[in-house]
């Protein structure tokens, strides 16, 4: 793969980064809940789908709206029976907590579905792509990629609207911003966090579909998206959902581009350019802007 | 309206209030009077629900709500201004209000009626909270209280950090609301302008009742005498 070529594919990776993250950052700017066990839902989710694609006999994509639904739901009864009550106990328990569902996924999963490597059939899609030319050079992209990045940015927006212009948004970002003034003032708190909870497992949920028609899964697989999740936040700035976009193409753009020098370096090179984020702007490159006293 | 018997409230190890009683009827005016730490604030949270007493009852409209949740108080028509205004900064102010409007059980103040009654807020309405100066977000901070459609409007130190010209405005709109039949309980740092607001006076002390009285029949001495536990001119 030629260097234009390697830059556009990081870009499109990226996308599912950003997808993959998205539910990450929401949790932890809205809820500052930093949930390990993140990557572990998503290759629920793309478990799910394999279980529900092969049951009913459909292709992946139909069982879409089983499966989001279905993520929404646990998401909501994670909150309602874990993250909150562990959100309550202080700032270490959260951690613990998710850091055991973490550990419990994914030895459920290895006891009921094996540890063997799965993937999700992605049909016609699964080889198709274009060619397209660009600075003098031929590029073969993926139809899977390019519906991923387009997903990831569909998802963003779709949040970042519904965060901006609805009255679901409104109560969202207050409580965000102050959440013992948002109790104060009449907001129930409760059902906005599993609300917020049941989005981000069933964005992660979606993110784990693209992991499974792009590559092979097993019930281990999590950790390194999670690796990877935090990181495209960190980067990109904790608690904003378009610098999460940021940071899942720039990890993307850093993987190809690694990749190019020498393919065994291409994580080494993202954990670099995490390290360097940290040390040199730890707040990230678009952070959310931080509640002040008003 | 509410009455407030016994309450003991504790931070952990740490007790703030000790069976503190007062009660308030439709209609009237209290100033919530004491020095810094003497419990005002813990009262007022207590009475939105925010700290469940450890002792005591909590009766509004005649219902026992001592251990109902702060959203549920709103419902029924109890609203709180809190201490500093802590409006949501990264809203604006009209977002602000309507997030006080979540709950809200009465079209007494729909926005139209809480711009009429308070224009500076609706003149800031576009701006984010982070921007408005300590009046603006003052209004603001009402109005998002006002947005619930409250019978009890709790206001903790309406004229704290403000100029002594926006302070006159606060209490301009102190003044509209008791001509709107709004009952308040008012905690206030600047005695003369609290005994002038209100009907009654409960003063705190250490976390107790020291002075109990109708503001016309409690000389200022009195009042201050309560509010440092020295001894009163009458005592």
């Amino acid at each position: 793969m030629n260097w234009v070529g390697a830059v556009v594919q990081g870009v499109l990776v990226g996308g599912w980064y950003a997808l993959a993250a998205c539910g990450l950052s929401l949790t932890f700017g809205i809820m500052r809940l930093v949930n390990i066990a993140h990557g572990d839902l998503a290759v629920c989710g793309a478990y799910l789908t394999l279980v529900l694609s092969s049951a009913l006999g459909l292709p992946v994509g139909y069982t879409l709206p089983l499966v989001l639904p279905i993520a929404f739901a646990i998401g909501v009864a994670l909150h309602l029976l874990l993250f909150g009550r562990a959100l309550r106990g202080g700032p270490l328990a959260p951690v613990l907590v998710t850091f055991g569902l973490s550990v419990m996924i994914e030895n459920l999963l290895v006891a009921g579905l094996s540890a063997d490597p799965r993937s999700l059939d992605a049909g016609r899609l699964a080889l198709a792509g274009v060619r397209v030319t660009a600075f003098g050079s031929v590029i073969t992209l993926s139809w899977l990629r390019i519906a991923g990045f387009l997903t990831a940015l569909a998802v963003l927006g779709g949040l970042h609207l519904l965060l901006a212009r609805t009255s679901f948004g409104r109560l969202v970002r207050a409580t965000s911003d102050d959440l013992d003034t948002a109790r104060l003032v009449g907001v129930r708190v409760r059902p906005v966090f599993a609300t917020v909870a049941g989005i981000a497992v069933a964005t992660a949920a979606l993110a784990g579909v693209f992991l499974g028609m792009t590559a092979t899964f097993d019930p281990y697989a999590g950790g390194l998206s999670l690796i990877f999740a935090f990181e495209a936040v960190v980067i990109g700035g904790l608690g904003s959902l378009w610098g999460t976009l940021l940071g899942g193409v720039t990890i993307g753009l850093v993987q190809q581009l690694a990749a190019q020098w020498d393919v065994q370096y291409t994580v080494l090179a993202v954990h670099l350019l995490f390290f360097a984020v940290l040390a040199v702007r730890p707040q990230g490159f678009f952070p959310a802007s931080e509640p002040e006293a008003a | 309206m509410i009455e407030v018997d016994a309450l003991d409230v504790h931070y952990g190890d740490f007790q703030a209030l000790f069976g503190v009683s007062l009660s308030l009827a439709r209609g009237r005016a209290l100033a919530l009077a004491g020095a810094n730490g003497a419990g005002k604030t813990t009262l007022l949270r207590a009475l939105m629900g925010a700290h469940l007493p450890s002792a005591g009852t909590v009766r509004y409209e005649g219902a026992d709500v001592t251990a109902l949740p702060p959203h549920d108080r709103v419902r029924r028509g109890i609203a709180m201004v809190p201490e500093g205004r802590r409006l949501f900064p990264s809203l604006t102010a009209e977002e602000n209000i309507k997030v006080g409007a979540v709950r809200a059980a009465s079209p007494d103040w729909p926005l139209a009626r809480i711009y009429d009654f308070l224009p500076l807020a609706a003149t800031v309405r576009d701006r984010r909270a982070s921007a408005l100066s300590g009046g603006e977000r003052q209004a603001v901070a009402i109005a998002r209280a006002l947005a619930s459609g409250p019978r009890l409007l709790l206001l903790d130190e309406i004229s704290l950090g403000l100029a002594p010209g926006v302070v006159e405005q606060v209490y301009e709109v102190v003044r509209g609301l008791r001509e709107s039949g709004a009952t308040l309980l008012i905690v206030e740092q600047d005695l003369d302008r609290a005994l002038g607001a209100c009907d009654d006076v409960v003063c705190l002390l250490e976390g107790r009742v020291a002075l109990t009285s109708e503001t016309a029949a409690a000389s200022r001495e009195d009042v201050v005498a309560a509010y440092f536990g020295t001894e009163g001119p009458h005592s």
